[in-house]
């Protein structure tokens, strides 16, 4: 293998945009006019790379009207029931006329928003949806089908499956769109998975990196523009986590703006959500010591900053108009399940309705401002874990107009002190960014918004 | 590791002595299991130096490559060691059980019996797998003939290695993690990695502490390395010049048996401490869900014995299918494993209850005759309240069952300063009283947890020849080839 | 030279620095947190004598087996003008190798200076890199600074020039089974090559060319399976180059912990050696006991005060900040209060007693 034949996920890519000449929302329809293009060629797959909050979803709602308007049928994969759900709401929205089928498991309770829509038929069975043009359910429901063909699948969040569930469904379709975050977290596996390193197709890699393996010449675009993330972040989060692709913001700083309907009593909260409010970003410290995982200063200021941003009367402005910031709008986001849990129960009912989860379970999803408890806050030593970029990616990723960083000091330090011992495979490709480069240049950029707690 | 185990390892330095961290043994103990103590040729892959196995602990026997770099050599051991292991195999197996016809009527048995190999350690286990690997192809005609029971022997090696992956599997296990999984002493895992220094924190000998016992364990002369790796300065002053002597004599026997006696003096140490290990882990009393654990193993020692004539040997890396589907196995396994282990042992399920995914305490309040009467037809639907210190992470709505009885199902109504109100939904009979003795009274000592065995099905997967486009079409069928069974040995 | 160059000199004890390879460079990563192994390794001390003299050798022999196994397989690799590993750049590798030369820089007519023999590196690598003359710079002579200090590599490396780019070869004598050769092998050896990556980069650019012209691919040669027969890997060491780069920019800020340390510290063999090495302060996990000479001292320091980081670097961050076993007990027995800062450190480990004591309890009670 010489190195022009190794291919990375990460490509030494030259610096992409010629485009970035293009004012941003004509850049990003460039990329979806290439990939609609595509996907009339003879490859038989087309993958697309969508940094956070790229228009993901809406290339998927786009691409499944394309596909159907051509006349074809379409099988559409997602890997949560909420995520099916998500695009059943968005395509019947936004195409009525496309008669949608929903495959499900036997226990699943078809949501609200899905049993509101007339076009969309509910089913077990594959067969019940046979008439239906577009038909979508998950990875897991669809590995369930032993036969059946469509010409058309569209993979959504294809770097969150495992290759080995792609093995298992790529038999229903012909050719396939795969749209993914390269720069979320990786698919993990509670047994020893060595066995497989190295190989092409190791059932561990994602769906995305095993396909193009074997199939290097499929076409790869890129979403070129973050429509979520506001001009404050967009540079952060493309340097730290996509160094080599890189995107933009969709928005001009002054397009997004957080006011507050009431002001601040000069506490350490208050200065850091108006830290946040003006800059973007604010690093809430609380002084450096080894904690437990569930800190209790850490968990308290955590919840107390959520709280305290809705007792403000948040409203944000952007270009969708002013909106007041409710409960449902903002995040708090955390690495472990039982910081998760500590944080529900110290929010209280002032919290209500505040979204509390780990990394993994908010892939995806959208808010206006993020709370986030810093995964290394408190640890003397860091694991794998902790340093994986894609979990910090996500929970630095997840904001419209500005994220909170609790942690406590000493994370330099920790990053200093942190051995690096870690295996080598032969054959497997280097994985960039590196979890400890991209903690740097996050952290380096939050040290610029620091308000020291108390 | 949790903060239980931490505590356990805390507990076990200041006491001197090793600590529980489970109250039955959770891996199966042959009455008979074949213990292998190997030792390889520094520097080299696979190169076997000797080997010490037996399945009693005064029936050792021990063969030795006086030159491990004499590829003749080193075939006439495997061949020596596949006569060993093979005769294990077939007389482990037991009698014949004759099953229920299966799905298509197709016949079944299953062995009674199945052979249990142990090794000391990761390492051993390792060792296994690379010499199953290099002497599975080898063609017993031809220019590079081999003994033909060499090759049956690397099939069997493999297969063992593999069954090691299983999580929940006995029939290969490394002694230091099996001793492992039961007691937690005052040092390191990786210090827990010298058999002999965690044999001493387990069970010092008279007059010794744990950390005593384990000092000396760190010193070669006293405890040579329990293998497969030899201790250099055992190489370079001892079994360098008794090579070099048995290479000088031109094979004469008496040099040959200096060489076996000075590596008899580097494996008999660890053999003894194998069967003594071997005896601990009897002391326990087997966890419930052991004996079904090795039926499972017995079915796969069944299939793969009986269908072992038709089959070619494992190829070398799994093909994408394969993989895929081991992966799923192997998940669904341990899945299963975490959860029986929890529901045999009481100190295992403390590790749940600690980090809030079980709790326990005792009933305060119990309506065992309670009707749902919202919908068509009453349902039974007993109510318990059980106040409890634990740090329950569970929510409102959760599913959880009776860790004594996992029959018993409920689903958490209320969490709160008072305890937990549970609503029982299933394990109770099917009448609208609860058959006696299933619903907890006050006043009992009950755990409940979100745990559940079982809770993966099996997946389906394409044939071979419908390995998809995506994962590089269906690959060529493995067949051995010529040039496997020439690959050098050397 | 750094202004901190006497200051070290003087913790040798006027002996001169050890010399540092790419193994003891590599291993300035394994544990970066340790201050003492910072300063001992930026001075240059020999760690190996200190431990002995503390009375705490290290057991970390080399068999002759492995020795001799692995210099007969680099022989093998490079006999007649390393032609079995052309044949392996070429066969395995597809690379094409158009025409040959092969120059040893190991001995220099006779005279083994090291400035010799770097200066003569320097001069066939510059005209390389001129003319692109050259194939196979087998054993050059490289040089990095390490804390102020000029280090010179040895030399068990060749430097490999083709389509313009040079590339570290790296002979190990580890087996590489069907593609895969044991993780902790590869990772040491991706370390080294790193460390020679770098200083050929350093090299590279000082001669006024591209440093990138050094690739960070690096061609692994191994013995294949279970023969003789070597077999070419390529291997990407850009996270170890990187992880590389920045311990050595730490290494130079050693100056921060010489400040704290009294003035006439010093690791000279005597009385006083014992209280200086334990004036500096270790960061002890049991991974030291893989590569660090001192790993049975700090072992035995830690060991007696009661450490909880020498049961294991998780269970000193499961302890969440405590930092003795003592102590760790006696909040979980309850018999001390812990202070604000460890009350729920306290309150996870009473839970964690009153769990452990139950579940044993309530067997005896069963067996009983």
């Amino acid at each position: 293998m010489t190195e022009g034949g190794t291919r990375s996920l990460f490509p030494v890519a030259a610096p992409v945009p010629a485009a970035d000449d293009l004012d941003p929302s004509a850049a990003a329809a460039r990329v979806v006019e290439e990939v609609l293009a595509d996907l009339a060629g003879a490859h038989r797959g087309v993958v697309v790379d969508s940094p956070p909050g790229a228009g993901k979803s809406t290339l998927v709602v786009r691409a499944a009207a394309h596909v159907a308007a051509a006349g074809e049928r379409l099988m559409i994969v997602a890997q949560t029931n909420e995520q099916v759900d998500d695009l059943i709401d968005r395509i019947a929205e936004k195409h009525p006329g496309i008669t949608l089928g929903r495959l499900s498991a036997s226990g699943y309770l078809p949501s609200e928003r899905v049993l509101a829509r007339p076009s969309v038929r509910v089913a077990q069975k594959a067969d019940d949806l046979a008439e239906h043009t577009v038909v979508i359910a998950t990875a897991a429901k669809w590995a369930t089908l032993s036969d059946g063909s469509w010409p058309w699948a569209i993979v959504d969040e294809a770097y969150q499956m495992r290759s080995d569930m792609l093995l298992r469904i790529a038999g229903r379709f012909e050719r396939a769109l795969f749209v993914g975050d390269p720069g979320q977290l990786d698919p993990f596996s509670t047994v020893e998975v060595e066995r497989w390193a190295g190989l092409a197709w190791d059932p561990m890699r994602s769906a995305v990196s095993v396909l193009l393996a074997h199939n290097p010449d499929l076409p790869v675009h890129r979403l070129p523009v973050s429509w979520r993330l506001p001009a404050s972040a967009a540079p952060v989060v493309s340097e730290a986590f996509y160094p080599f692709t890189g995107f933009r913001a969709g928005t001009r700083p002054e397009q997004r703006r957080l006011e507050y309907g009431a002001r601040g009593m000069g506490t350490t909260y208050d200065r850091a959500l108006e830290e946040a409010a003006s800059t973007g970003w604010a690093l809430y410290e609380l002084p450096a010591r080894h904690t437990l995982r569930t800190d209790r200063e850490a968990v308290q200021a955590t919840a107390a900053l959520a709280v305290r941003l809705l007792q403000r009367g948040p409203v944000a402005h952007s270009e969708q108009g002013a909106n007041p910031v409710g409960a449902d709008r903002v995040a708090i986001g955390a690495a472990h399940r039982d910081q998760v849990t500590a944080i529900r129960a110290a929010l209280g009912p002032h919290g209500a309705g505040i979204t509390v989860d780990t990394a993994n379970r908010l892939q995806g999803r959208e808010y206006d401002v993020t709370v986030v408890l810093h995964p290394l806050s408190g640890r003397r030593d860091a694991t794998a874990f902790h340093l994986e970029s894609g979990r910090l990616c996500v929970l630095a990723s997840r904001h419209r107009h500005a994220c909170v960083v609790v942690a406590r000091a000493g994370i330099p330090e920790l990053l200093d002190a942190h051995p690096s011992t870690e295996p080598v495979h032969l054959g497997v490709p280097v994985k960039f960014p590196d979890g400890w480069e991209a903690n740097q240049s996050v952290l380096a950029h939050l040290a610029a918004h620091r308000v020291p707690a108390g | 590791m949790s903060a239980l185990t931490s505590l356990a390892q805390l507990q076990a330095a200041d006491a001197g002595i090793a600590q529980p961290l489970a109250t039955v043994r959770h891996c199966h103990v042959a009455d008979a299991p074949l213990v292998l103590v190997p030792l390889k040729l520094a520097g080299e892959a696979a190169a076997p130096l000797a080997v010490m196995l037996g399945s009693a602990p005064d029936d050792a026997s021990l063969l030795v490559v006086p030159q491990p770099r004499n590829r003749d050599l080193r075939f006439a051991f495997a061949a020596d060691l596949a006569k060993l292991v093979l005769n294990h195999i077939e007389t482990s197996r037991g009698a014949v059980e004759e099953l229920p016809p299966g799905k298509e009527g197709e016949e079944r048995i299953r062995y009674g019996n199945a052979p249990q190999f142990l090794v000391p350690n990761r390492g051993g286990v390792a060792f296994l797998r690379l010499l199953g690997r290099s002497t599975r192809f080898r063609s017993t005609e031809g220019p590079y003939a081999v003994d033909p029971a060499v090759p049956v022997l690397g099939r069997w090696l493999t297969w063992f290695a593999e069954r090691y992956d299983h999580p929940g599997s006995s029939l290969l296990r490394a002694m230091t993690e099996v001793l492992r999984l039961h007691w937690a002493t005052g040092q390191s895992s990786l210090e827990d990695g010298n058999l002999a220094a965690l044999v001493g924190w387990i069970d010092p000998p008279d007059g010794l502490d744990g950390p005593a016992a384990a000092a000396q364990a760190e010193d070669p002369v006293v405890w040579p390395p329990a293998g497969p790796a030899t201790d250099p300065t055992f190489d370079n002053e001892v079994l360098a010049p008794a090579i070099a002597a048995y290479d000088r004599s031109g094979g004469d026997p008496r040099t040959e048996e200096r060489l076996r006696t000075a590596v008899a003096s580097q494996l008999t140490p660890t053999w003894e401490l194998m069967w003594r290990a071997v005896g601990l882990l009897r002391a326990l009393p087997e966890g419930a869900s052991v004996p079904g654990r090795w039926e499972r193993d017995r079915d796969a020692f069944t299939y793969y014995h009986q269908t072992f004539g038709e089959a070619y040997p494992q190829a070398r890396r799994d093909p994408p299918v394969r993989a895929a589907r081991r992966l799923h196995d192997l998940e669904r396994a341990q899945d299963a494993y975490d959860a029986q282990r929890a529901f045999d042992d009481p100190l295992v399920m403390a590790e749940y209850r600690l980090a809030g995914q079980a709790f326990g305490g005792t009933v305060t309040a119990c309506e065992p005759e309670r009707l749902d009467e919202t919908g068509k037809r009453p349902k039974l639907r007993p109510r318990v309240r059980i106040a409890t210190e634990d740090p329950v992470r569970l929510d409102v709505g959760t599913t959880v069952c009776n860790a004594a009885r996992p029959a018993l199902k409920g689903r958490i109504v209320e969490l709160g300063g008072d305890g937990v109100l549970l609503e029982l939904t299933g394990g109770m009979g099917r009448k609208l009283v609860p058959e006696p003795g299933t619903v907890p009274r006050e006043g009992d000592r009950v755990v409940f947890t979100s745990l559940t065995e079982g809770s993966w099905g099996a997946a389906k997967f394409p044939d071979r020849e419908n390995t998809p486009w995506t994962h590089g079409g269906p690959p060529e069928e493995y067949t051995p080839t010529d040039e496997d069974a020439e690959e050098e040995w050397s | 030279m750094t202004e901190t160059a006497p200051d070290l000199a003087r913790l040798r004890g006027g002996a001169p620095p050890r010399n540092h390879d790419a193994r003891t460079i590599a291993a300035l990563t394994a544990n970066p947190g340790c201050a003492r192994r910072g300063l001992m390794d930026a001075a240059g001390v020999d760690k190996d004598a200190v431990a002995r003299t503390l009375g705490f050798p290290t057991p970390f022999g080399q068999s002759q087996f492995a020795i001799t196994r692995g210099n007969a397989f680099e022989a093998q690799v490079k006999a007649d003008g390393c032609a079995e590993l052309l044949t392996l750049l070429r066969e395995r590798l597809g690379l094409a190798v158009p025409e040959v030369a092969y120059d040893d820089l190991e001995v220099v007519a006779g005279n083994e200076g090291r400035e010799l023999r770097h200066t003569r590196t320097r001069r066939l690598l510059a005209r390389a890199l001129e003319s692109g003359e050259g194939t196979l710079f087998d054993h050059p002579l490289l040089r990095l600074e390490i804390a102020g200090q000029l280090a010179y590599l040895e030399p068990d490396v060749i430097a490999f020039q083709v389509a313009g780019r040079l590339h570290v070869i790296e002979i190990k004598s580890f087996a590489v089974v069907d593609g895969q050769a044991e993780p902790e092998q590869v990772a040491a050896a991706a370390r080294q090559s790193a460390v020679y990556v770098l200083a050929l980069r350093r090299l590279v650019a000082e001669l006024g060319h591209d440093p990138s012209r050094v690739s960070h691919e690096v061609f692994l040669v191994c013995p294949e399976n279970f023969s003789n027969r070597p077999t070419a890997t390529p291997l990407d060491v850009r996270p170890q180059l990187a992880v590389l780069e920045r311990q050595l920019a730490r290494l130079t800020r050693i100056d921060r912990i010489l400040e704290e340390l009294p003035e006439d510290l010093t690791f000279e063999p005597g009385d006083a050696l014992d209280a200086s090495v334990r004036a500096v302060e270790a960061r002890y996990a049991p991974e030291c006991m893989g590569g660090c000479e001192m790993a049975f001292f700090c072992r035995d320091e830690a060991r007696a005060c009661g450490a909880t980081g020498a049961l294991g670097r998780s269970v000193r961050d499961d302890l969440g900040g405590v930092d003795t076993i003592g102590t760790a007990l006696a909040l979980a027995d309850g018999s001390l209060s812990p202070s604000d800062d460890l009350a729920e450190t306290a309150a996870q480990l009473r839970a964690a007693a009153r769990l452990r004591a139950e579940a044993l309890l309530a067997v005896r009670d069963g067996a009983a």
